[in-house]
């Protein structure tokens, strides 16, 4: 790929940033650790506090359109099919078939060979198809491997890429090969016309455990030009929890102080309820700011969360509480 | 042969580790209970106390920074010095107290064994009265004593040391350092008391000693916005002092207060050789509470 | 752009039944007062609340007399157990009737309901529970005037002046150990916040404690001054202003009256340039602007690394825009009204004084209510150690921010105060944390957090700070004989 499609040479401007005239991970080291630390128990307090934030009438009609227009409607089962992509691309189209009035999810999200079933099933929609990558979850493959992924979903009909980070390089201290594949699956981003999907960076914060390193890789994420940072692949738990993506909002919030650019934000893997979504409503609003209470900058990575959405949707809607027979559902267990 | 002329002790203050005489020029003279000329003692005057407690302030950070082994060591040594100069301790008890050699000799070694008694209290200390809480969160929260600061000490009347190293040592045991009012009428064993202290390891300044009238230098020191604590067991017997003014002097910084014992507005001096309990030093102790949070 | 602005979420009063005129309480009954009945009112309207009654000395006697009946023949020789009992009760009873006790206190003294809500009431049910648990362990607690194993005995009747601030709480830190150690109390609450307290009569009556061990009378400084000067008081427990706790040590002096002070404080807030900075802020905040820094303990001078100043700055002046000013009853209210008139009246003179001293004046964008009494959370920078906004409680959400440059100067200017009450550390460095908190002056160290509390931990300060502990093992000192003598 040529340069030109390439907004910005993340290597440049990490060189830039870091003031160094040759990246190295020694340089990188220094770099993020010389991030301030997070106290935990200090950060939970704040989530805690966030969590009592009583969001009522119009301000909750407002969140829970807000967060089902924020929704990465997602199936990522090794007993995933054609049908079930298709009834849950059909659900995004028309998620409360009561009420045509109800806001679409931002995407679906599939395993990369879905894309081309959920693409045709969306048509010319807005909602967009994003493809996991990367061997995902657990991304233990080799960068060609990883590149090919990426390749094949973009090929397919992908808008958006979501991959993982190589958690085992990150927690042995290798920032510089965990830059350079994300830098490389950006690059991998841009389609042959020049146009580019957009990147969602898994960082399997479960699987880096303290709050320093979900800092610290955030950090590296976004040098390395991830136009989103997301927790989780929801297959390891913890997934999204409010403290971690607090810190994730901290990030992209000094990162534009630092360059003036702006990073999405995508929490994925546990949240359920119409209470989690707005509480990661509010988060986002008093942390980053309301400038990312917008899809463009902020997702769900979820699955469940919609019918219960819906669910409180209804609620307001009727003035009753509803149920859900009340809900369509295109993807119950088969379990 | 002649009979040796003997060499007389002056008797001087002792502040910050030296032995001046009053800035006042003054001295008193000192008189057995029997009636005797003993000696002359410096008459210390405010100036004297105000010097005593900057030199005592200035002693401290050092000495309430040493490590508590450390403390206990330096005030095991100064018994050590009492052991050896036990006899002229017993001489001035004796003549100044009325007592008996034997009588005497009994409250010396009470006051050494006292001393000893304190000085294996610094390393306990935070131990039995300090302690970890088990508070309902995320934190490490644990309490430990600390000295208060600077502490006057207006030491008894009538038990010239057994008394005055009972009122002295939990002051200092801690970590406190100290500007004494010695017994007015019996500041001699005082001085020498003074002594040990200066050929011992306890560095200048943590103990200060000043000798005279009690109703003339209590005031000042009760008053003395940077002493942190009182303790008003001189009072007791003392002519012309009202431990109930001197509280309320000692109100106006907040000073911690320790009372003379007696009932009511009286004032009596305690039994000095009853078994001493942790009181006096808690009484100069504040309780400091730490906390951290505890996580990844 | 989206706008997501929280509508009202009002917390509804309809828990609280308000009686138009409250007596005081006496010998277990609610009685009337001598004095001149004076109006609470709601800080955050201005509307009055209900008449309450005014303690005269005669009042006070009564009121003594009645402690002094339920000690001798009641209190004082019930056993541990039984006492902790009660005490179990009473905490059971706070918890059950939390939500109407945070209602009160809300409207009362103008505090945000989610403080009074998840703090105040919750932590004064634990105080409660926690001394119960006391009661009939006292001899275990190792203290002064229990050798050899002995039971510390009570020290009777014991006067107790408690301010607006935390009305509730201040009574649970005064009441529960009281109560645990077999004394018996005559509690005075402050005359701005004084409902929470007559509420909790009732429970007394809801627990059936024996009457006369709980008297609470009503008044203003001449009802604190007469308990302070009563002869059958035994012990005086104070927290307020170090002003009046000198006047309540002066007061007693000469006598055999005891007493514990907890007063004023001018907290510094100490942080390295290596904190972990988004929770420092947080713990800022925290420490000045919680409860609209009507906190002894508040964190009122910021000591920032200059090497961090203006980011510092920067970062708190852009989370203190997030700060929720207004209606205290609404759940999403961070910073409350201001107690009352006067009190507005000196934050606002001493923000005054800020100005006219040189320091630099910032406020975030708020609205303030129309009626009531409010001030908006309020920093000033460059301010020097010889200003008065770093020198005096100012008791109100106003920050003064200092620097530093090495620990040993931080340190230096943290003890530069007549107070002692309590500090903040904010380092990732742990050898540096516990040198600090080594050479700290203060009864309470923070270190990588503010204003906490436990009934396990012991509060209370160093130097014009007052004296005695409150709250833990330590606590209980204050309401056992020293000499273990007989009452």
């Amino acid at each position: 790929m040529s340069a030109q499609h390439v907004d910005v040479d993340a290597t440049r401007r990490a060189r830039d940033l870091l003031g160094v005239s040759r990246l190295t991970n020694l340089a990188l080291t220094r770099w993020t650790h010389g991030l301030p630390g997070v106290d935990q128990v200090g950060l939970e307090a704040r989530a805690g506090a966030l969590g009592t934030r009583s969001i009522k009438a119009a301000s909750k009609a407002w969140a829970i359109d807000t967060a089902i227009s924020m929704i990465d409607l997602t199936t990522l089962e090794g007993a995933d099919t054609a049908g079930k992509v298709r009834g849950l691309a059909t659900r995004a189209l028309n998620p409360d078939p009561s009420d045509p009035s109800t806001p679409s999810p931002a995407a679906v999200c599939v395993y990369g060979d879905m894309v081309a079933t959920a693409r045709e099933t969306l048509g010319d929609s807005a909602i967009r198809v994003a493809a996991v990558a990367t061997a995902f979850p657990s991304g233990r493959a080799s960068m060609p491997v990883k590149l090919l992924d990426t390749r094949d979903a973009l090929a397919a009909g992908a808008d958006e890429i979501d991959m993982v980070i190589d958690r085992g390089a990150f927690l042995a201290g290798r920032y510089l090969e965990v830059f350079d594949q994300v830098r490389a699956v950006k690059d991998a981003c841009t389609r042959a016309d020049g146009s580019r999907a957009r990147l969602k960076v898994i960082m399997e914060t479960g699987e880096l455990v303290t709050h320093d390193n979900v800092r610290r890789a955030s950090w590296l994420c976004m040098l390395a030009g991830a136009d989103f940072i997301k927790t989780s692949t929801g297959k390891i738990s913890p997934a999204a929890t409010l403290p971690v993506t607090l810190v994730m909002l901290e990030a992209v919030r000094d990162w534009r102080e630092l360059t003036g650019e702006m990073v999405g934000v995508k929490p994925a893997g546990g949240i359920r309820t119409t209470k989690d979504a707005v509480t990661f409503l509010v988060a986002v609003h008093e942390v980053a700011g309301p400038d990312w209470l917008d899809n463009h900058w902020f997702r769900f990575g979820a699955s469940s969360l919609l019918g219960d959405l819906i669910l409180q949707r209804q609620r307001i809607r009727i003035g009753a509480y509803s149920g859900p027979d009340y809900v369509a559902e295109d993807a119950p267990s088969i379990y | 042969m002649s009979p040796r002329v003997e060499v007389r002790k002056t008797y001087k203050l002792f502040i910050g580790g030296a032995f001046p005489r009053s800035e006042s020029g003054r001295s008193y003279a000192v008189h057995a209970a029997a009636g005797a000329f003993l000696a002359n003692a410096a008459l210390g005057s405010r100036k004297d106390a105000r010097n005593a407690v900057v030199a005592a302030r200035a002693a401290f950070p050092r000495w309430s920074g040493a490590t508590a082994y450390n403390r206990g060591q330096v005030l095991y040594r100064v018994a050590e010095v009492m052991e050896g100069r036990a006899e002229q301790l017993v001489a001035e008890v004796a003549a100044g107290e009325g007592l008996t050699a034997a009588r005497a000799k009994a409250v010396v070694d009470a006051a050494i064994d006292r001393w000893v008694w304190y000085a294996g209290w610094p390393d306990k200390l935070a131990q039995v009265l300090g302690g970890v809480n088990p508070v309902a969160g995320p934190f490490f929260d644990i309490s430990v004593p600390e000295p208060t600061g600077v502490v006057a000490v207006l030491a008894p009347q009538d038990s010239s040391l057994l008394g005055l190293v009972s009122v002295l040592a939990p002051v200092i045991v801690s970590g406190n350092t100290a500007v004494v009012v010695a017994s007015e009428a019996r500041p001699l064993s005082a001085i020498t008391l003074a002594e040990c202290l200066a050929t011992s390891d306890v560095p200048g300044g943590v103990v200060n000693i000043v000798t005279g009238r009690t109703a003339e230098i209590a005031p000042w020191l009760a008053s003395h916005r940077d002493i942190n604590a009182i303790d008003l067991a001189g009072a007791a017997g003392s002519p012309g002092v009202s431990w109930a003014e001197l509280e309320r002097a000692a109100a106006d910084n907040l000073k911690r207060v320790l009372r003379p014992a007696g009932q009511g507005a009286d004032a009596s001096e305690p039994d000095w050789l009853t078994a001493p309990g942790v009181e006096r030093m808690t009484a100069f102790l504040e309780t400091k509470t730490v906390w951290h949070p505890k996580g990844r | 752009m989206p706008t997501f602005d929280y509508a009202p979420a009002p917390e509804s009063r309809a828990v609280v039944q308000l009686q138009p005129a409250y007596g005081l309480f006496i010998g277990g009954e609610f009685v009337d007062g001598s004095g001149e009945a004076f109006t609470t009112v709601n800080p955050a309207t201005e509307e009055p609340l209900a008449e309450v009654a005014e303690a005269t000395t005669a009042d006070v006697d009564r009121a003594v007399k009645a402690a002094r009946a339920a000690y001798r023949g009641v209190w004082g020789r019930m056993s541990g157990a039984d006492r902790g009992k009660y005490l179990f009760r009473i905490a059971r009873i706070l918890q059950e009737r939390s939500r109407e006790f945070a209602v009160l206190e809300t409207l009362d003294n103008g505090k945000p309901i989610k403080e009074s809500r998840d703090v105040d009431v919750p932590l004064a049910a634990a105080h409660f529970f926690y001394h119960a648990g006391w009661a009939d362990k006292l001899e275990y607690a190792g203290l002064s005037g229990a050798r050899d194993g002995a039971r510390p005995r009570p020290i009777g009747v014991v006067g107790q002046v408690i301010p607006w601030n935390f009305p509730m709480l201040m009574l649970a830190w005064k009441v529960a150990p009281a109560l645990a150690c077999g004394n018996t109390v005559v509690l005075k609450p402050a005359e701005t916040t004084p409902l929470t307290a007559l509420l909790f009569a009732q429970v007394c009556q809801q627990a059936d404690l024996p009457p006369g061990v709980v008297n609470i009378v009503t008044g203003a400084g001449g009802t604190g001054q007469a308990i302070v000067e009563h002869p059958g008081v035994d012990k005086i427990a104070f927290t307020g202003s170090t002003e009046v706790g000198k006047l309540i040590a002066r007061g007693i002096a000469g006598t055999r009256k005891r007493a514990t002070l907890e007063l004023g404080g001018k907290a510094a807030n100490i942080v390295f340039e290596d904190a972990a900075i988004d929770q420092a802020v947080e713990g800022i905040v925290n420490g000045i602007f919680f409860n609209q820094g009507h906190v002894c303990c508040a964190g009122s001078r910021l000591l920032v690394q200059e090497s961090i100043h203006d980011d510092l700055v920067r970062r708190l002046k852009r989370r203190l825009a997030q700060v929720r000013v207004g209606d205290p009853m609404d759940k999403n209210t961070d910073l409350g009204a201001i107690n009352s008139s006067v009190q507005l009246a000196r934050v606002q003179e001493m923000a005054g004084v800020g100005e006219a001293e040189g320091a630099q004046r910032w406020a975030p964008e708020c609205a303030l209510p129309s009626r009531g009494f409010w001030f908006p959370p309020t920093l000033f920078t460059g301010v020097s150690q010889s200003h008065r906004i770093a020198q005096e409680e100012i008791f109100g959400p106003v920050l003064s921010v200092l620097t530093f440059r090495t620990p040993a100067e931080a340190v230096a200017k943290a003890n530069n105060t007549p107070y002692g009450l309590s500090a903040g550390v904010w380092t990732e460095k742990g050898s540096r944390i516990l040198w600090m908190a080594d050479q700290l002056r203060a009864g309470v160290v923070w270190a990588n957090t503010f204003n906490q509390f436990d009934p396990t931990s012991p509060f209370g300060g160093f130097k014009e700070s007052g004296y005695g502990r409150e709250g833990g093992r330590h606590g209980l000192e204050a309401y056992v004989r020293p000499d273990g003598s007989a009452a």
